[in-house]
């Protein structure tokens, strides 16, 4: 059997089952695609029925076909330069007259059109009864019933394809009569188009008339003939005087005409209208009273469901990652500088966690918002905020992906997708980053307390976020009248009825979203964390400024000295050195082993020798007591790690009844020791207080220095000292400016930059250490200063990643790169300045 | 107009896209339409047309002239 292959364009009315009916044709054989040149979706799927395999486009929802918008254009060049086999036009039965408006245009385009009438249930039940043999002929086209829904109506749906592509199905394109003074008109400029100098072969000369007569900038362009845009002029002229209104006002006016005598033949209401139970959920939700604090609590529960939900993926996806690298790390002696390791724990499974991480709050968002949408509430959302919104010129639909922001930048940018209009996405876009996002939380947490009293730390945090909706509000007033200038999208919306959305429908929304995701925002963000990973690497630094080496011995002396000083507490002679050369002999051993992987000769060699070593020590007249204490060491080791090990997993708190129970089995277990053997116990203690913690700290405090040096002396370090010049006038040095670059990766990397910049871990000592450091190098009002550069400075670059991919460009995300940071610069700069003028800080 | 009442649309004056997309949304001279309500903050307003609800801002609404009805 050979399969022919037809291409079917699906139209229709927004919130008419389009993609509903979409989904049942193609099921999961989906890809989404741009319309060329535009933002606009493409979504394209195959299906077979009998021997055709047909290829259905989903065009954009749309009430009409005018150049007045991209959807609508988008619509119509597709159904003119594509030229599909048949156009499917989705109708909601319940609502016929506007959904048929857009059908007669279908036809006015001659193109083979099926009307299916979805919804026909819901008509019923609303007391609509329609003759569909009438109807059908009446319009010269077949009309198959559907609840796609339930799913109902897909085979006859296709049966009809297929009879129409085979040619048993005959189309008749009506011709609708415009009345006796247009149709005069129309003939005149079909003539003049019909002449070969203007063909447009893809064109019929009728509807090129009707269009320039409907005033169709797009048309008007294309024609670029003077006498016949002279012969429109006259026309237009003409019939305004007789109608005393425009031209396209009557057009539209004798379609619904044609429409309205269409349906008078055909369809019956046998039901007085009566109040749906939609309206009656509209009285509440959209009630003058009620319908704010409803409003704010389903946002409050969208919040609550993108970002409290999602902590607890996000948790496990972290955990998974850092486990990873756990596990590649052993690929490698622990010791290595292999440059492959570092690229592929730091640089690589950094990255693809860095992409994965976000998924789950991407997910139960686009979750959210697919039952908002789906379910009707959204046209209600925008109806209570436009007001607000409008007047920072903005509609109302754009207050959701702006509150998103203040949770994550990322699942904000691609929430901005339910903008219809491309003006308010792409300023709705650009100000997002504005709004400040949780990655900035842990830096106002460390600097906060650092630099301001405790009665201030509330209002603080409250002013930068205030700033930051300010700021917001200001930019897109002035984007609105410079770069997107212009009318705002006519706010002429409907409002759909109430539907309960169907799961098939939310999972393939939640599916696409996740997918486009992970496919187009994160490879650039996979690509960025490199080149960031490889700033923060390279030039990697040989030969030290300090000698980090005597450092290290100088340490090493130290722990040995406090190690002699155990002899009397464990009841050996003051000058015994066994215990020291058992250590000893344990250090140099991990230390060689460190080189090598654990299923090498020297490894198990150096093994061997260490235990030769201690075994001999073992034999001597006080090896018994040498043998005691490495017991006792080993067993108070390995209770307080198991301790740890379980705090650190549970993220517990110091007062969590977690801790408090774990807490009071080490100290059993401690004493039970202690119980056994009270004298070496005790020995065992001084050690680790007074030898082994010390030196431990001592060796982290040196690799964080060695670790401060490189990244100094990295390219990421040396365009902080580059920058320096720059950043001054803000109050900033080079360390800032080091860990800004970090902070492009993610913004809560800055804290981070700055514990290695400063030699500071953030870990045992928790942040106060680092406090400390930026207490004594800056004062409040840079600390100030830096929130503020934090708060209004470049967008991380997975949001910089997805508005590329959102706006279809780079320009836009490099124009709001450029233009926030240098907006961050100019405010910070002017607030120091002020600042230092006023004596402050 | 007051919430709950009901015109005939006389004319619709203005030219441009808005004007355009409320005729497209069988906004035309001679359909019955019924002012529903107003938004919480009394901007726009939601009316009743050709069996379903649209909402549209004060200002577009303003050009829609109407005769009232009872």
């Amino acid at each position: 059997m050979i399969t022919r292959k037809i291409t079917v364009a699906l139209a229709g009315n927004p919130n008419s089952g389009k993609t509903t009916v979409f989904n049942n044709l193609t099921g999961a054989r989906q890809h989404v695609g741009n319309y060329p040149g535009v933002t606009v979706e493409k979504k394209a799927g195959l299906c077979k029925h009998g021997a055709f395999e047909i290829n259905v486009v989903d065009l954009p929802g749309t009430y009409s076909l005018t150049a007045y918008s991209v959807e609508e254009m988008v619509a119509r060049d597709f159904i003119i330069k594509d030229k599909p086999d048949i156009v499917v036009d989705i109708i909601d039965a319940s609502n016929l007259e506007r959904n048929l408006y857009l059908a007669v245009q279908f036809m006015e385009l001659g193109v083979p059109l099926i009307l299916v009438f979805n919804m026909s249930d819901l008509a019923r039940s609303r007391g609509i009864e329609f003759d569909l043999k009438k109807l059908s002929e009446l319009l010269g086209s077949p009309i198959v019933p559907m609840v796609a829904q339930k799913n109902r109506g897909t085979p006859a749906l296709l049966d009809t394809i297929v009879a129409m592509a085979d040619g048993k199905i005959h189309f008749k394109p009506v011709r609708i009569n415009y009345g006796r003074e247009i149709e005069k008109e129309l003939d005149h400029l079909e003539q003049l188009l019909g002449d070969k100098k203007y063909h447009h072969h893809k064109y019929h000369p009728r509807w090129l008339a009707l269009k320039l007569l409907e005033d169709d900038r797009q048309i008007k362009e294309l024609v670029n003939a003077p006498e016949i845009l002279e012969a429109v002029n006259r026309s237009a002229m003409h019939l305004e005087k007789i109608f005393g209104d425009h031209p396209e006002i009557i057009i539209s006016d004798k379609r619904y005409g044609f429409i309205s005598g269409a349906c008078q033949e055909t369809v019956r209401s046998t039901v007085q209208a009566r109040y749906t139970s939609s309206d009656l959920v509209d009285a509440v939700v959209t009630n003058r009273l009620l319908g704010f604090p409803i409003f704010l609590g389903l946002m409050y529960l969208v919040f609550q469901l993108t970002f409290t939900l999602g902590e607890a993926p996000m948790h496990w996806i972290e955990r998974f990652f850092s486990w990873l690298s756990g596990q590649i790390s052993f690929l490698w002696p622990a010791a290595t500088t292999s440059p492959l390791k570092s690229l592929l724990v730091d640089g690589i499974i950094g990255g693809v966690g860095g992409v994965i991480v976000f998924l789950p709050n991407i997910l139960l968002l686009f979750l959210a918002i697919a039952l908002l949408e789906d379910s009707g509430y959204m046209a209600r959302a925008a109806f209570i905020m436009d007001r607000l919104m409008h007047k920072i010129g903005l509609h109302g639909k754009s207050f959701i992906p702006m509150l998103i922001g203040f949770g994550c930048s990322v699942p904000a940018v691609m929430a901005t997708r339910m903008l219809e209009n491309k003006r308010d996405r792409l300023t709705t876009m650009l100000i997002i980053p504005l709004m400040s996002c949780g990655a900035r939380l842990p830096i106002y947490a460390l600097i906060i307390p650092a630099f301001f009293p405790r009665v201030w730390h509330g209002p603080m945090l409250w002013i930068i976020y205030l700033i930051g909706i300010v700021l917001a509000v200001l930019a897109a007033r002035v984007l609105r009248s410079t770069l997107f200038k212009g009318l705002s999208a006519p706010f002429v919306m409907e409002l759909p009825p109430y539907r309960v959305p169907t799961l098939k429908g939310i999972l393939i929304h939640m599916w696409e979203r996740g997918w486009l995701y992970l496919k187009k925002a994160g490879t650039v963000i996979l690509g960025i964390s490199i080149v960031l990973w490889a700033m923060t690497s390279y030039p990697r630094k040989e030969v030290y400024d300090t000698d980090y080496d005597t450092m290290m011995t100088r340490a090493e002396d130290n722990y040995y000295s406090a190690v002699i000083k155990l002899n009397s507490r464990l009841g050996l002679p003051p000058e015994a050195t066994l215990i020291k050369q058992a250590l000893q002999a344990e250090m140099t051993t991990a230390r060689k082993q460190a080189r090598f992987y654990s299923r090498d000769r020297e490894y198990r060699e150096a093994e061997r020798f260490k235990d030769s070593i201690v075994v001999g020590l073992e034999n001597t007249p006080e090896g018994g007591i040498l043998s005691e204490f490495l017991e006792v060491r080993d067993m108070v080791t390995r209770a307080r790690n198991t301790f740890d090990n379980a705090v650190n997993e549970g993220r517990l708190k110091p007062d969590a009844p977690a801790y408090l129970l774990l807490k009071s089995n080490l100290n059993i277990t401690l004493a039970e020791i202690e119980y056994k053997q009270p004298q070496i116990y005790r020995g065992v203690v001084t050690y680790m207080d007074s030898a082994w913690i010390p030196y431990e700290k001592t060796v982290k405090e040196i690799n964080r220095q060695k670790q401060g040096e490189a990244l100094t002396a990295s390219v990421a370090g040396r365009i902080g000292h580059f920058l320096e010049p720059v950043l001054r006038p803000m109050g900033f040095d080079w360390r800032i400016g080091t860990a800004l670059i970090g902070a492009f990766a993610a913004k809560e990397v800055f804290v981070a930059q700055m514990g290695i910049v400063f030699s500071v871990g953030d870990d045992e000592d928790g942040p106060e250490a680092l406090r400390d450091k930026l207490r004594k190098n800056y004062t409040p009002l840079v600390a100030f200063c830096i929130m503020l550069f934090m708060l209004i400075s470049m967008p991380c670059l997975a949001t910089l990643a997805v508005v590329r991919r959102e706006s279809n460009s780079w320009k836009w995300a490099l124009f709001q790169l450029g233009g926030l940071t240098l907006l961050a610069f100019l405010i910070t700069m002017l607030v120091y300045q002020a600042g230092r003028f006023l004596g402050i800080g | 107009m007051a919430p709950g009442k009901k015109g005939r649309i006389l004319k619709i004056e203005g030219r441009g896209a808005v004007k355009k997309r409320i005729v497209d949304m069988g906004v035309v001279p001679g359909v019955e339409v019924e002012v529903e309500r107003y938004a919480p903050l009394g901007d726009p307003i939601e009316i009743k047309v050709k069996g379903y609800h649209l909402s549209l801002r004060k200002e577009d609404a303003s050009k829609i002239m109407i005769e009232l009805l009872h």
